[in-house]
């Protein structure tokens, strides 16, 4: 174990950990916006947005994540559609990430208790207002811990976007592996950057925990 | 497509997905049973115990399933734990999983109301049916959806454990490919195996959802 290996390369890991860090953070958010959608399509009460929403979190969760890179990378490009690498692997990793976010919304949406949207509706809430009031901020309050697990997984999966020509941090730290013949060192490096960067997304859900929380819950 | 050669191979591949679901199933029981009791350790208020499964949890949820087999498998002889590749495959998704699930049943059981809890207590409940009759149906409702979740994306880690030789689906897949020279066949027998496993469990999901969610209201659970 030779730990320069891992400080003279560490400008290019810090560079690498940087490109993960965007797409992860670009994945995570449009996959969150497009989960929220989906979600909604899913405990519509039209049978036709239902039916969008449950076959949308079947394809996207059944299909592997590689293939869907591939699919918008390689495949769109049969049909004239060519898709820049970083937004091909932005929307695989938001619209797959959207199918999990999805379910893990709707679950907590059903765990906010039925009482709370009828008292709602009740005091005279439009209809629109129950939803951004009294639901979202609840549900959004109970998935917290489950969102960030997602979060977590999609940051690792994001090594895969190296496959549609992306130098992120998995691909930079195999680079430095075969450069200076240390794969120890060198996926040592990058692993600990991964780490660093779950810990601050854990950290982060953990505040955002706290300041959710209402008085007396755990 | 060679449909000849695919039949030739079938026993083998057979033989790797049951290995797959041997492994995926068992990994997932014993890392939901773990998860479990991980998450109602972390309400008993004890400074040291807190630290040390939140830093169980970061870890196994923070580093890649990959290095954790690897030392578990590679690394375990050095401090005395000699494991089978299957019996360290499957360690590896429980430990691995565990530190998801228990952080799901955290946030179920942050999702029961309050209210619920303490008028079970106040009905004279004991502690335990408290947790078996009140607390943990409610948790289950915004638990199952990330439960699925979860299961899947283990089904799916199971290809790592083809790294430590375990004959499971992608390890058989590997060598049909590069004993025929047909990458196309072997991943195109693979991708359905995993279609066919991720459809199961999405849909045996679904029916567990639908049973915990039932006393909801009459109309029925949303969604």
């Amino acid at each position: 174990m030779k730990p320069e290996v891992i400080l003279h390369s560490f400008g290019y890991l810090t560079e690498a950990a940087g490109v993960t860090i965007a797409v992860s953070l670009a994945g995570i958010v449009i996959g969150f916006a497009v989960g929220a959608l989906v979600c909604a399509a899913r405990v519509s009460h039209r049978l036709s947005l239902k039916r969008i929403g449950t076959l949308y979190v079947s394809v996207f969760r059944g299909v592997p994540l590689l293939v869907q890179l591939l699919f918008i990378y390689y495949f769109l490009a049969e049909f004239g559609l060519d898709v820049p690498a970083i937004v091909a692997a932005v929307s695989g990793l938001a619209l797959s990430s959207a199918a999990y976010q999805a379910e893990i919304l709707r679950g907590a949406l059903n765990a906010v208790p039925r009482g709370q949207s009828e008292a709602a509706v009740a005091l005279g809430f439009a209809g629109v207002d129950v939803w951004r009031r009294i639901l979202m901020p609840q549900a959004l309050r109970i998935s917290i811990p489950p969102l960030i697990n997602e979060f977590i997984l999609l940051l690792k999966a994001s090594s895969l976007v190296s496959v549609v020509g992306i130098a992120e941090l998995t691909r930079v730290s195999m680079n430095i592996a075969s450069l200076t013949y240390r794969p120890l060192e060198a996926y040592v490096g990058g692993g600990l950057f991964y780490l660093a960067i779950n810990l601050v997304l854990a950290g982060f859900g953990a505040i955002a925990e706290r300041r959710l929380a209402i008085g007396g819950v755990r | 497509m060679n449909a000849d050669l695919l039949w030739r191979y079938l026993p083998s591949l057979l033989s790797g997905f049951a290995v797959t679901v041997f492994c995926w199933s068992v990994g997932g029981a014993l890392g939901l049973v773990l998860g479990f009791a991980i998450a109602l350790a972390r309400r008993v208020p004890l400074p040291p115990l807190q630290w040390f499964l939140r830093a169980f949890v970061e870890i196994f949820r923070g580093t890649p399933f990959l290095v954790q087999l690897f030392l578990l498998y590679a690394g375990g002889p050095y401090v005395g734990l000699r494991l089978s590749a299957t019996a360290a495959g499957v360690l590896g998704l429980a430990l691995y999983s565990s530190a998801y699930f228990a952080e799901i049943f955290r946030a179920g059981f942050g999702a029961v109301p309050v209210g619920q809890i303490e008028a079970a207590t106040s009905v004279g409940m004991a502690p335990f049916d408290v947790l078996k009759r009140v607390a943990l149906p409610a948790a289950l409702i915004a638990a199952v959806p990330p439960i699925v979740n979860m299961l899947i994306i283990l089904s799916k880690e199971t290809v790592v454990l083809s790294i430590i030789t375990v004959p499971e689906l992608m390890y058989q897949v590997q060598t049909m490919a590069a004993e025929t020279f047909t990458a196309f066949d072997a991943i195109f027998a693979m991708a359905v195996f995993y279609w066919l496993l991720v459809e199961c469990v999405s849909r045996l999901g679904a029916r567990v959802e639908k049973r915990v969610t039932a006393f909801l209201s009459p109309s029925g659970a949303r969604g």
